[in-house]
């Protein structure tokens, strides 16, 4: 089984990439699970139909210890098995601790036994790393191999470079590698030629260049993947490639991330900081 | 067991000693303990390092913020429930760990025998502990009606972010009792001390004052410091009663909140530990007007001296009397006991690193039996308790001192008592000492060694070089020390002994030191086969 995550700046479009990626996975004949690592419960959103799914901390808290494995796995697009961490409401609690307690859980509940043959595991994960419990998936060994949604914004790039100096911590002391960059386009100028360049700065390559196509968002209001919702428009076989490239990838490292001059620099050789 | 070093013409100079400790450090480490260790000169000015943060993987004796305020300052009151917020095992606290008594009437409330915890887990981490900590204010309250509640945050309450003040007030209007939090985190400060400073600043807010209660008595004090571990407070309460002074409330042995809402009609404060609770002293000596002194009603000699300074204060003909009538009673008692305990004790060596004061008031008892302070020191004191107030300006406050709010107490122009500081600026003008607290090194030896912070490796190593016959520590020390062949005596609980405060206290001490300074067993720590064979014998083999 191969365990991936997915991180980049917030708002960036790791939720609906990851969604209509795994899409893509499902329709080639993989099987994939979900974890939707953030409070909001919105990761699953697209591969369930808007499903509102009882999240794994809300149903330990409902049912105490006597939680069920099918109480917190939904199937979702093609069999997809998704399933939504959850979390306190903003402004209490510890969000981290409880990605934790739910990935933890998952485990003790046999989430990943050898009977479901899991091809694959995505864990979504909110915007950056705040604190150590979001850290949880590339800690100890839940994640191996991370991608980061980026695009050519700098706030974005700069999410980027601050994610990979986290992997970089946790690759050293255990087995966590980069396994790219998918550029989200949010039509900057030179965006794939200057992703292309952090990418080998960082030591990594760009996966995919996703384009900017208005598909996503009408896919989106009707609760579905591209792929699921118009499986014959262009934007479906963006991520059906994108979906091949991560499937085929080998190139797995441990990144080098930029100083914020080198990172600065970039961004004037490409023009757009002038 | 290696030969004494003899001591009896003055203490040897432990520089050698102190090079031996810090040789051993990180140059960083060795830089940084140096400045908390002083070869003492009484007469000269020696700056001392205290108060700062403990170096990580030094085993250190220090607590945390949170045993510090609900430990130490609450934790003896007994019509209060003491609630901790926070996951059970820092609820160990909770429960009388201190040896701290008291005495209710028929009838009163006493909750110090239970231990109340909102037993925080995983789930209420993640999705914030408020509602399951009012779920236990309500709770506490159904069962046992008090008047008040205090709750006490943890370490994980802080770092969710939990509002025990806002949820203080909330349940404060639903119940109609006093109700009030604590911020007091275990990593708020330093040590146990900032866990004091967030006590007593708590208690003044919350309870000091509530009650502006008529006079009662001629000569109204308060004790200031004093934790009646082991009943001390017990035999204060007794010297005070028949001398005519009414005690109206102490902080905190023995004591009441009801007591403590009126604490504010006294019109002195004495001041036993100046390090955990000086703070109270000042507020309300600012607000109302209450001036303070400095006691010490450990060793006979230092009842003596502070009953009869609390006598001068209220100049009375009659107290006075009263108070060298129960002086002489009393020692001659004392007197009795120190003559036959004297041949065991002349002479002895001993040394104590503990609390914020001890360390100094037990010297006292030490001397009165011939006993020699060698070394000294605080787990968390300031560098006031070492070197005396005039020290206060000078100290520099760090960003970690700066963390503990510092209330902004103003003149309350009701109940201020203009008349005690009138008295209190006349008996000034004749030499009459207030507000003043000289330290421990003035009135230690020279060249005794005293060390801020003491930690294990150096403990040994003071061992190993002065031998003493009886050491002073809490239970984490207890028994590394006495595998040395050192007896340890606790001074945070007595281990099972006490009360040592006052004339009585002084006797029990003087008999508990006789019987601990005369026993041989602490020479047979080594087993027998350490220094020889354990079976000789001899065999043949016949072929």
């Amino acid at each position: 089984m191969r365990k991936v995550a997915i991180y980049g700046k917030g708002g960036i479009g790791k939720s609906t990439t990851t969604q209509n990626t795994v899409a893509g996975l499902v329709e080639a004949g993989k099987n994939v699970m979900v974890v939707g690592c953030d409070p909001k419960a919105d990761s699953t959103r697209l591969l369930l139909g808007g499903l509102a799914q009882k999240t794994v901390l809300d149903t330990l808290r409902e049912e105490g210890e006597d939680v069920e494995l099918e109480d917190i796995v939904r199937p979702g697009f093609s069999g997809v098995r998704c399933v939504e961490s959850g979390g306190p409401e903003p402004g209490v609690g510890c969000a981290g601790r409880g990605i934790i307690t739910s990935i933890n859980l998952l485990e003790q509940l046999g989430a990943w036994d050898e009977k479901f043959s899991i091809d694959y595991t995505f864990y979504d994960v909110l915007g950056d790393v705040v604190c150590g419990g979001f850290a949880m998936p590339i800690r100890e060994g839940k994640a191996e191999e991370i991608y980061i949604v980026v695009s050519g914004e700098m706030m974005a790039m700069y999410a980027a470079n601050n994610i990979c100096k986290g992997i970089k911590k946790y690759a050293e002391a255990g087995g966590v590698r980069l396994g790219g960059l998918i550029c989200n386009s949010r039509k900057v100028d030179n965006e794939s030629a200057m992703i292309e360049e952090l990418a080998r700065q960082l030591g990594t390559q760009m996966i995919h260049f996703v384009p900017r196509d208005n598909m996503v968002q009408r896919a989106e209001i009707n609760r579905k993947t591209v792929i699921d919702y118009e499986p014959d428009h262009n934007q479906a076989n963006e991520y059906r490639t994108l979906a091949e490239a991560i499937d085929k990838n080998e190139m797995f490292v441990i990144p080098t991330p930029l100083e914020i001059e080198q990172l600065e620099k970039l961004l004037i050789d490409f023009g757009i900081a002038n | 067991m290696v030969k004494k070093k003899d001591m009896s013409k003055g203490l040897p100079d432990p520089s050698e000693l102190m090079d031996e400790i810090l040789a051993k450090y990180p140059t960083k480490i060795a830089k940084k303990r140096k400045k908390a260790m002083v070869s003492n000169d009484p007469k000269e000015d020696q700056e001392i390092q205290a108060n700062v943060r403990t170096i990580p993987g030094i085993i250190t004796q220090r607590g945390c913020t949170y045993a510090g305020c609900k430990g130490v300052v609450l934790g003896p009151t007994r019509d209060i429930i003491n609630l901790v917020h926070g996951p059970i095992g820092c609820s160990f606290y909770a429960w009388l760990t201190r040896r701290n008594q008291t005495r209710p009437a028929e009838g009163e409330d006493n909750f110090m025998t239970y231990a109340f915890s909102t037993d925080m887990q995983d789930e209420n981490i993640v999705f914030g502990g408020e509602a399951k900590l009012k779920d236990a204010i309500r709770e506490a309250y159904e069962m046992f009606q008090p008047k008040s509640i205090g709750i006490f945050s943890t370490c994980p309450v802080g770092l969710i972010g939990d509002d025990v003040h806002a949820v203080a007030r909330e349940m404060k209007a639903e119940l109609g009792i006093n109700i009030f939090g604590f911020s007091c985190e275990g990593y708020r400060g330093v040590s146990q001390s900032a866990g004091h400073h967030i006590a007593n600043n708590g208690v003044f807010t919350h309870v000091v004052g509530n009650n502006d209660r008529e006079r009662e008595g001629k000569f109204q004090v308060n004790l200031l410091g004093e934790y009646n571990i082991g009943g001390d407070a017990f035999e204060l309460e007794r010297l005070f009663e028949e001398a005519g002074f009414t005690l109206l409330s102490t902080f905190s042995g023995n004591s009441t909140i009801k007591n403590m809402e009126y604490s504010h009609t006294a019109d002195l404060n004495m001041v036993m530990c100046h390090r955990s609770i000086n703070y109270i002293a000042e507020m309300m000596e600012e607000k109302y007007g209450i001036p303070w002194v400095k006691v010490n009603f450990i060793s006979a000699e230092g009842t003596a001296k502070s009953l009869r300074k609390a006598a001068e204060y209220f100049d009375d003909a009659e107290l006075t009397a009263k108070v060298e009538k129960i002086i002489k009673r009393e020692m001659a008692k004392v007197e009795k006991v120190k003559k036959e305990v004297e041949p065991k004790t002349t002479g002895k060596l001993a040394m104590m690193f503990v609390g914020g004061s001890r360390a100094h008031h037990y010297q006292d008892l030490f001397k009165e039996i011939g006993v020699t302070t060698v070394s000294a020191g605080y787990e968390f004191a300031h560098r006031d308790d070492y070197e005396g107030r005039k020290v206060l300006p000078n100290i520099k406050i760090d960003a970690d001192t700066r963390n503990i709010e510092d209330l902004s107490v103003s003149k309350d122009d009701k109940l201020f008592r203009d008349d005690l500081a009138e008295k209190k600026q006349k008996l000034m003008d004749s030499g009459y000492a207030f507000s003043d607290y000289e330290g421990m090194m003035p009135e230690m030896n020279s060249n005794s060694l005293v060390i801020d912070d003491v930690n294990h490796w150096e403990t040994e190593k003071l061992i190993e070089f002065y031998k003493p016959d009886v050491f002073c520590a809490g239970i984490k020390e207890k028994y590394v020390v006495q595998k040395s062949g050192v007896p340890l005596k606790q001074l945070h609980s007595y281990d099972y002994g006490g009360p040592y405060a006052g004339f009585e206290g002084a006797i029990n001490f003087y008999k508990e030191m006789e019987r601990m300074l005369s026993t041989n067993i602490w020479k047979m720590v080594d087993a027998p086969w350490k220094s020889e064979p354990e079976i000789v014998g001899s065999f043949a083999i016949n072929e």
